[in-house]
């Protein structure tokens, strides 16, 4: 299991460590800070690295290394989970961009923390919620500090992401499917690689211990009901949220939970067949003769319905090095060389559905000593559509059981974004 | 999200990291005793802070120890830190903290009970440990979970110092006990403790039964995620009983494969392919099920963050190549984004490549040619390397992959075109005579060939085809102006292209050869250059027809087995996945040092380092002994033997060749198990040699590396010597072709290995000390072996005589005592009728490749000398037996 965690800053010095076996010393930091971060592996070199039989598994958070130590066979993907985590609860704990100074700030806290979230090399609870009801170390405490007794049967209980007797004066779920649309195009127009992954966000404020069931247009689920209705959509696979009762999903494909309070991913999925490609663009990337100039031409194509409208579209296009100046033509938007990014960047707060564009740039290069050929990165594009689903996915219920049978509001969002949407050129 | 807690320099910790000041550790000792508490928590909190930046601070340990009596659960946590810190300096001092530890064990406040236990747990002080057992045993049966929860992890602490106390206050049976425990964190940790103990201890503490079973699956629905993953994992160390009961385990592992954590997803996913295994072929249609089952998810978790990913690819590695099916549709999602950190790329490559087929090979050309245009060298490298390979293992593509590496030369890119190179002559070597056509396009790219492989292999190439190449002479003429400043391994192939050269056209080559070879012989202080062309010119000069049989003779045809695991080593690895032995590609024993329980040890210490091999000396010799009975191991003549036979290695590559090591090597057997030792001696390879891979070529003995890695532990470093070895195993297909009718097998046994740190490859061949085989189960009865004596032809033994014996050698009980550690057995013993002070005694032996051989050995009284008549079917490698039998009689 895991001997040591420990948290180094960019320079390889030890801000914070907790040592759950003797196994491994402080000297160990002076191995990974001489083999791994003096040696500028991060990044290009694999996360794990064995030095004298001790295995150093890490992560970054900004410029700070989270390094887990271990001298056996561990579960790699447990220890990587691990320290996500912990990083989740220093988030929590001390904000989403929390550096060394709100480390050393808090170092009795995350000494804290991490006693509790790892004994003797082996993770424990590491609900935030439930972490929140009893460690907020040298600060205010919550008024309603619940009973020792009722803590600990709430910290390793069967549902220890959810306590007891939350009350809500409106009963409210908040619901984003959030998706983000992956696409590799070749540069004459095949489909590389297009899938969607998609998040169920929840904000759940219900009272008591509320039964939920939840179901998206499933095809499997559809297809078993038997309704006339729209076909569903194939979701490859899914992940949930370990409140989600994977039995029963596995048995008949139903989503039921009790929700932890607030927010929380209830599920992700995969879905590979039948997208809707939000934006179609067709480029003519022309190299001339001599290296001199590159002539560039696109088609920007919005393909969804004239109801919705696309924001923060940007459209990045690599440019040669060398380039001198660009001459650049667009119907709408504003589009400009950055030299920094070494690309043409063209963008447009609001895109409406069914409208086109097209852009012409001619750019003209320096001359160089010693040609280099272009590696013709590919034309990158980011875009977030609202109210839309690349998938198709959306929610068809949300139904919400508790004793006291109170109302509930809910509330459903879609937004489509772009993750790695490429064009080859 | 609410910030907790705030940053404002009030009650922030950073200022107790201000710098000592001369008298502070006065000063902190007064605010230790202050009665103010909030005064009194701020001294204990500058105090770990001082710990936390590697201060000694133990000084204050009594100061400290004073805050503990106190009913502030915050202050007592900081004080247990501290405690646990430098209690292992201070063991004296800790004591007087027991007092409160079993106190606080019976605190009301069950996180206070908790605390108690944990820290207890974490002290690693003897006589703190007897302290302990009673509180734990309260803890154990508390009636609060998460008291109990700390309790089970407390219990696998507690073995790791003191495994007896465990075993006699029968802790393990409580632990058991809690595998049942209404509570899931309870019985998540108490599988975590019992299997932690299960590895240690190496026995079966788990005792996983039918009703244990159906628990553990119970637990699996309720527990947390990590408690999910180590019941998962020791799911996969049981055996089930049958198929129906492993279907049975499976179907209530499937759902697992849904969750958000990728931890419990692979340790899902490794429950199933281990189970898969025991199902057997009858059971196609679930397999094919299962199969279709896994490969979603692994793909989902190509969607994680990139360290997971990498984690799960090198698993996906193991698993591709286990079962190829699961994943032969989905090769797409291996293609690498731009953006991948360079460690995901390599890995999805080496994917790719083991995925490609006819089906999807333009598919992957196209990317691959993609991926050569990007601007990481390395990457860009293994990508053109990777065209090759394609090439290579698809022979009705392999045209397609050198159509795509011409274009790559175009691009000029130094780099692009020198790896280009380097593959086609792999290709050129797979598939002889079907892509010459494209040396001219190679030989216009000459100038920008500037590495020793790349130049090496292009002037492999244009030695080979040379009667394809106009200009072959003028070529090579180019490259032999800068002979002396070249690297060894081009001017080796200088030379063989040269004088293939000259053997396919003498008539305007013969300037040049003589020139070559007198660089060679003359100028160059490389033994191998100077024996390679010591050879040639011999050859050349005696019979040119025997030459062109010897440098134009054909070749071995090549295959892409490299980067391919050995059979053997991926059934062990599968059983691994989810482990860092699946990341490594290496079994646990590896790089996991077992350390005795209760032992502790600091993490630079060499301790640990040392390989076990030194202990295994003579323990298993004398055991055997004592089993034969009656073969007296008291005389002093016997007691020195019983130490294992060192085995003499032979020098076997110089320094020149494999970049600066000087290497020996040998047969072995230890542990009935065949080993080659390795020696290595670096002479001049500035990095430290770690590791190494080897790779055996086919040979007479069908011998095969168990592991293709190697391990130098410690590593060699400039100057020293270290000493390894190889675990070797008996594979079919590593079978040689037989010798001609009636001619002994070669005992050479040749080897490549590869230092994994600088990358050079190096070859050598090293003789088989066939005793290294012989089989400690082949001892034969008496009758069989009157029976095959009888039955051999007499035409097939073999006679000789072995003199000049060292002194004593030649005592028939010493040498039936040495053949016997060898695994030559003792059969029976006469003297030879009429001949005074002459016996004959009778051995068999039979190798791990169940071949057997009969020996006939003749002494005679005050001669240090004794004649040996041997009998075999195998009569190719009688030969073989009978030196093996000399040598043994002559150590």
């Amino acid at each position: 299991m895991i001997s040591m965690i420990m948290v180094l800053n960019q320079k390889g010095d030890i801000m914070i460590s907790r040592q759950y076996r003797d196994d491994v010393g402080r000297a160990a930091a002076d191995s990974f800070r001489l083999q791994v971060v003096a040696a500028k592996e991060t990044g290009t070199e694999a996360p794990v690295k064995r030095i004298e039989n001790c295995s150093f598994l890490y992560t970054r958070h900004l410029n700070m290394y989270f390094v887990a130590l271990s001298r056996s066979n561990v579960n790699p993907a447990l220890v990587f989970e691990y320290l996500f985590q912990l990083i989740r609860i220093l988030k929590a704990y001390l904000g989403e961009d929390f550096d060394e100074n709100a480390m050393r700030n808090n170092m009795t806290l995350i000494y804290e923390l991490m006693d509790e979230t790892m004994d003797f090399g082996y993770p424990q609870n590491c609900s935030v919620d439930v972490l929140r009801l009893y460690i907020n170390l040298g600060n205010v405490r919550p008024q309603d500090e619940p009973e020792p007794s009722q803590l600990t049967s709430q910290i390793t209980g069967a549902i220890d992401w959810r306590r007891e007797g939350i009350r809500h004066k409106k009963n409210e779920v908040y619901i984003d499917v959030l998706e983000s649309v992956n696409l590799l195009l070749s540069s004459n127009g095949n489909v590389l690689r297009n899938e969607v992954t998609g998040g169920v966000q929840m904000n759940a404020k219900l009272t008591g211990m509320p039964e939920c069931k939840f179901g998206l247009n499933d095809k499997l689920v559809i297809d078993k009901e038997k309704e006339d209705r729209k076909p569903g959509v194939e979701i490859d696979d899914c992940t949930f949220h370990r409140c989600v009762r994977l039995g029963k999903f596995e048995a008949d494909r139903t989503i039921t939970f009790i929700p932890p309070d607030g927010e929380f991913e209830l599920m992700r999925y995969r879905v590979t067949d039948n997208i809707n490609l939000p934006f179609r663009i067709i480029p003519a990337v022309q190299e001339e003769q001599g290296m001199t100039k590159v002539s560039i031409n696109l088609k920007v194509i919005a393909n969804f319905s004239d109801q919705l409208y696309a924001t923060h579209v940007v459209l990045k296009v690599p440019v040669p090095k060398n380039t001198a100046k660009a001459k650049i033509k667009h119907s709408f938007g504003r589009a400009k060389y950055e030299p920094e990014q070494q690309a043409i960047v063209w963008r447009v707060k609001r895109f409406a559905g069914k409208a086109e564009c097209h852009i012409n740039a001619e750019v003209d290069l320096m001359p160089t000593v010693r040609p280099k050929p272009w590696s013709r990165p590919p034309i990158n594009v980011e875009f977030q559509v609202p109210m839309f689903t690349a998938s198709g996915v959306h929610v068809r219920f949300l139904r919400v059981y508790d004793k006291s049978g109170y109302h509930t509001n809910r509330w459903v969002r879609y937004i489509t974004k772009a993750g790695n949407y490429q064009i080859r050129i | 999200m609410a910030k907790f807690v705030g940053n404002n320099d009030k009650g922030s910790d950073s200022r107790f990291f201000t710098t000592q000041k001369k008298g502070e550790m006065h000063e902190l000792r007064m605010e230790l005793h202050s009665t103010d508490r909030n005064v009194k928590v701020d001294a204990v909190k500058k105090v770990i802070a001082s710990m936390t930046v590697g201060k000694d601070v133990s000084m204050l340990f009594t100061d400290v120890l004073n805050c503990v009596q106190t009913g502030n659960i915050e202050l007592k946590k900081l004080v247990y830190l501290y405690l646990i810190n430098y209690a292992k300096t201070q063991p004296e001092l800790t004591l007087l903290a027991v007092n409160t530890f079993v106190k606080d064990a019976s605190d009301a406040n069950p996180l206070i009970r908790a605390l108690a236990v944990r820290t207890m747990g974490c002290i690693r002080v003897d006589r703190i440990t007897e302290y302990l057992c009673e509180p734990l045993s309260r803890a154990l049966r508390d009636e609060d979970p998460y008291v109990r929860k700390t309790a089970a992890v407390c219990v696998a602490k507690l073995y790791d110092i003191a495994p007896e106390l465990v075993a006699e206050r029968g802790f393990l049976e409580i632990l058991h006990d809690l595998i049942s425990d209404s509570n899931p964190s309870v019985v998540a940790n108490g599988v975590a403790a019992l299997s932690e103990i299960a590895e240690t201890s190496g026995k079966d503490v788990m005792k996983i039964s039918a009703s244990v079973l159906q628990k553990l699956l119970a637990a699996l629905n309720e527990c947390t995620e990590w408690g999910q993953v180590f019941i998962l994992d020791s799911l996969a160390k049981y055996t089930p009983a049958d198929g129906r009961e492993a279907e049975g385990i499976i179907e209530r592992v499937t759902p697992r494969l849904q969750h958000a954590n990728s931890a419990v997803v692979m340790s899902a996913v490794k429950v199933i392919l281990s189970y898969m295994e025991l199902m057997g072929s009858q059971n196609s249609d679930v397999i094919r099920a299962l199969t279709r089952k896994l490969a979603p998810p692994l793909v989902t978790l190509l969607n994680s963050e990139p360290e997971i990913q990498y984690v799960a690819l090198r698993n996906i590695n193991l698993i591709v190549q286990k079962r190829p099916t699961i994943l032969e549709q989905e090769i797409k999602v291996f293609f690498c984004k731009y953006n991948d950190p360079i460690y995901v790329k390599m890995e999805k490559l080496e994917i790719i490549i083991k995925l490609v087929s006819e089906k999807n090979i333009d598919q992957v050309l196209l990317e691959l040619k993609e991926y050569a245009t990007e601007v990481d060298v390395d990457f860009v490298r293994k990508a053109v390397s990777a065209i090759g390979r394609c090439a290579v293992k698809l022979e009705r593509a392999a045209e397609r992959c050198i159509g795509v590496l011409l274009e790559l030369i175009q691009t000029k890119v130094n780099y692009v075109v020198q790896e280009s190179v380097i593959v086609i002559k792999d290709i050129f070597r797979r598939y002889p005579n079907r892509y010459e056509s494209i040396i001219a396009t190679l030989c216009d790219n000459l100038d920008t060939l500037d590495e020793p492989l790349a130049k090496a292999s292009m002037i492999w190439i244009i030695g080979e085809y040379a009667e394809r190449i106009d200009n072959a002479d003028e070529l090579l003429d180019t490259f032999l102006e800068t002979f002396e400043e070249e690297d060894p391994a081009v001017q080796l192939q200088l030379l063989s292209a040269t004088v293939k050269c000259f053997l396919k056209n003498p008539e305007d080559t013969q300037d040049m050869v003589q020139r070559v070879l007198d660089l060679a012989t003359e100028e160059s202080d490389n033994p191998d250059l100077r024996d390679r062309g010591f050879i040639y010119w011999r050859l050349l000069s005696t019979d040119p027809e025997a030459a062109k049989m010897v440098v134009l003779g054909d070749k071995p045809v090549i295959e892409d087995d490299t980067f391919k695991l050995d059979p053997s080593l991926l059934n062990v690895l599968i059983g691994q996945i989810a482990t860092l032995s699946s990341v490594y590609h290496k079994p646990p024993e590896s790089f996991v040092v077992r350390r005795g329980a209760g032992e502790t040890n600091e993490f630079d210490d060499d301790d640990d380092d040392d390989d076990d091999e030194d202990y295994e000396g003579g323990g298993e010799g004398e055991v055997d002994l004592l089993d034969m009975g009656g073969l007296g191991i008291a005389d002093g003549a016997g007691g020195a033997q019983s130490k294992e036979r060192q085995v003499p290695l032979q020098k076997v590559c110089g320094p020149e060749k494999s970049g600066g090591l000087e290497i020996s090597a040998g047969f072995t057997q230890r542990k009935r198990k065949i080993r080659l030792e390795i020696e290595i001696n670096n002479i001049s390879s500035a990095t430290e040699v770690a590791s190494l891979a080897i790779q055996l070529n086919k040979n007479s003995f069908s011998l095969s590396p168990a592991s293709q890695q190697i391990v130098c532990n410690p590593p060699v470093a400039k100057g020293s010597t270290g000493r390894t070895f190889c675990e070797l195993v008996i594979n079919a297909n590593m079978m040689a072709p037989p010798p001609a009718a009636g001619q002994p097998v070669s005992p050479q046994v040749q080897i490549a290995i590869k230092n994994m740190t600088s990358g050079t490859v190096f070859y050598f061949a090293v003789n088989c000390n066939f005793e290294a085989l012989f089989s400690a189960d082949g001892a034969m009865e008496r009758s069989a072996f009157i029976e095959s004596w009888k039955s051999i032809d007499d035409r097939s033994e073999l006679y000789g005589t072995v003199s000049d014996l060292p002194p004593g050698a030649a005592d028939i009980e010493s040498v039936q005592k040495k053949f016997l550690q060898n695994n030559v057995f003792f059969i029976a013993r006469r003297p030879v009728p009429g001949a005074e002070g002459q016996e004959v005694v009778y051995f068999s032996m039979r190798t791990v490749s169940e071949m057997e051989f009969l020996a006939e050995l003749t002494f005679k009284q005050g001669v240090n000398a004794c004649k040996v008549c041997l009998k075999t079917e195998n009569t190719a490698y009688g030969l073989l037996a009978k030196q093996a039998l000399e040598s043994l009689l002559r150590y």
